[in-house]
């Protein structure tokens, strides 16, 4: 039990999937201008990644590695990611309405959004096991969403602050996301204190 | 000038990701050195190059309903052997880009010149479209990793460079200063284009 609540928080916080891995920055710094959109893509994010991660965990251990063609991982990965979040799409456009008008338009964005195929990928190369990996991708998700909504609320600030010409948009962006990470750097320090924890 | 126009353009107009600003993952995460900047910049350039022919010879063929289906299978293809042949002759590399190797695939830059560009222009254009545009994001690359690594570590490409009393700080080589460098050097290029213009 102890070994997924470490998981959860290091893949919440300590390695936060945005601001330590770099993961999904271009929807980041794209989406999180405004508060509602920053809330839509977090959860589409949250729904999609943990769909796509159990279902690239089977096609690696079900298909790919019994045939011996691991070489196909990164075709075989994106493909089916993009059938998935067709799929959703469709199936969400039809059986939860409501669902589909909060989160619709951000589904085709998150196909090309690295955070979804980074995590199916560090999940097999990491060799997790199947609960493990869906505690990961489900904590992951949740820290980009995490991230998401605090930069949401900076930035929907720095629309009335006076910032410097050259530096408006992208570049302030990345800028709010170092200190960002800075800040999120701090929790690095708990690693080794939740594994005394552990241990103790 | 038509056709050279195609290759100049990717070294300052459309410079990615500086004047385009797509791509961002890969910028951030591999440029801690010089030597990593480069091999990503040098994947980037083949990938984005051989997609493009690709894409620009069999555009007539392509239904427009599954064009992003079939261009993303393209670009996956050519990952796959930019990966397979990294693992084999520069396993260093290959163990220190990671997972962003395979991630190239989702690049928004190379899908983005496969749906701007190649799926409407000539081959050959296309082939300078996309190596202009890939040198240009090679020497982003560069520049931005070789600034961290300096002031990082005090080094570039791996050779001591700095006075033997410098101070190398971390900060530059953590991921805060990945998104701080690169938001100041996106800034630097903004004041600059604007002074260019006016």
């Amino acid at each position: 039990m102890m070994d997924y609540i470490i998981l959860i928080i290091s893949a919440l916080l300590i390695n936060n999937i945005l601001l330590a891995q770099f993961l999904g920055n271009c929807p980041f710094l794209g989406t999180s201008k405004r508060m509602d959109t920053a809330i839509g893509m977090g959860f589409a994010v949250i729904f999609v990644l943990t769909i796509a991660c159990i279902v690239t965990f089977f096609v690696q251990h079900k298909i790919l590695d019994p045939l011996g063609i691991g070489y196909l991982q990164t075709v075989s990965f994106i493909l089916v990611i993009a059938a998935l979040v067709q799929f959703v799409e469709m199936f969400l456009r039809k059986f939860a309405k409501p669902l589909y008008t909060a989160l619709g338009i951000f589904l085709p964005l998150i196909t090309t959004n690295c955070a979804v195929m980074g995590s199916a990928l560090l999940i097999i190369r990491k060799e997790y096991t199947f609960i493990e990996g869906v505690v990961f991708a489900v904590a992951s998700a949740s820290g980009f969403t995490l991230a998401l909504i605090l930069m949401a609320g900076i930035r929907e600030r720095l629309e009335i602050s006076g910032v410097p010409r050259a530096l408006r948009g992208t570049a302030i962006g990345l800028i709010t996301a170092g200190l960002m990470a800075l800040a999120f750097f701090g929790f690095q320090g708990m690693d080794g204190a939740l594994t005394a924890l552990v241990k103790s | 000038m038509g056709l050279m126009h195609e290759f100049t353009k990717g070294l300052w107009k459309d410079l990615a990701p500086f004047r385009v600003v797509l791509g961002l993952c890969p910028v951030l995460a591999v440029t801690k050195e010089a030597e990593t900047g480069l091999g990503m910049g040098i994947g980037v350039i083949f990938v984005l190059t051989c997609s493009n022919i690709i894409v620009s010879s069999i555009r007539k063929l392509i239904p427009r309903q599954v064009r992003i289906a079939s261009f993303i299978v393209i670009i996956a293809s050519f990952v796959t052997m930019v990966e397979l042949f990294s693992q084999a002759y520069f396993y260093p590399i290959y163990q220190k880009l990671g997972i962003f190797i395979p991630l190239i695939v989702v690049n928004c830059i190379i899908l983005g010149r496969a749906e701007a560009f190649a799926s409407r222009n000539g081959v050959v254009a296309s082939a300078l479209d996309g190596l202009g545009i890939g040198l240009g994001f090679t020497m982003s690359l560069v520049v931005l990793a070789s600034i961290r690594e300096i002031l990082g570590a005090g080094t570039i490409f791996g050779i001591d460079i700095m006075w033997e009393s410098f101070r190398p700080f971390t900060f530059m080589a953590e991921a805060p200063g990945a998104f701080i460098s690169l938001g100041l050097l996106l800034g630097i290029m903004n004041a600059v284009s604007k002074t260019s213009q006016s």
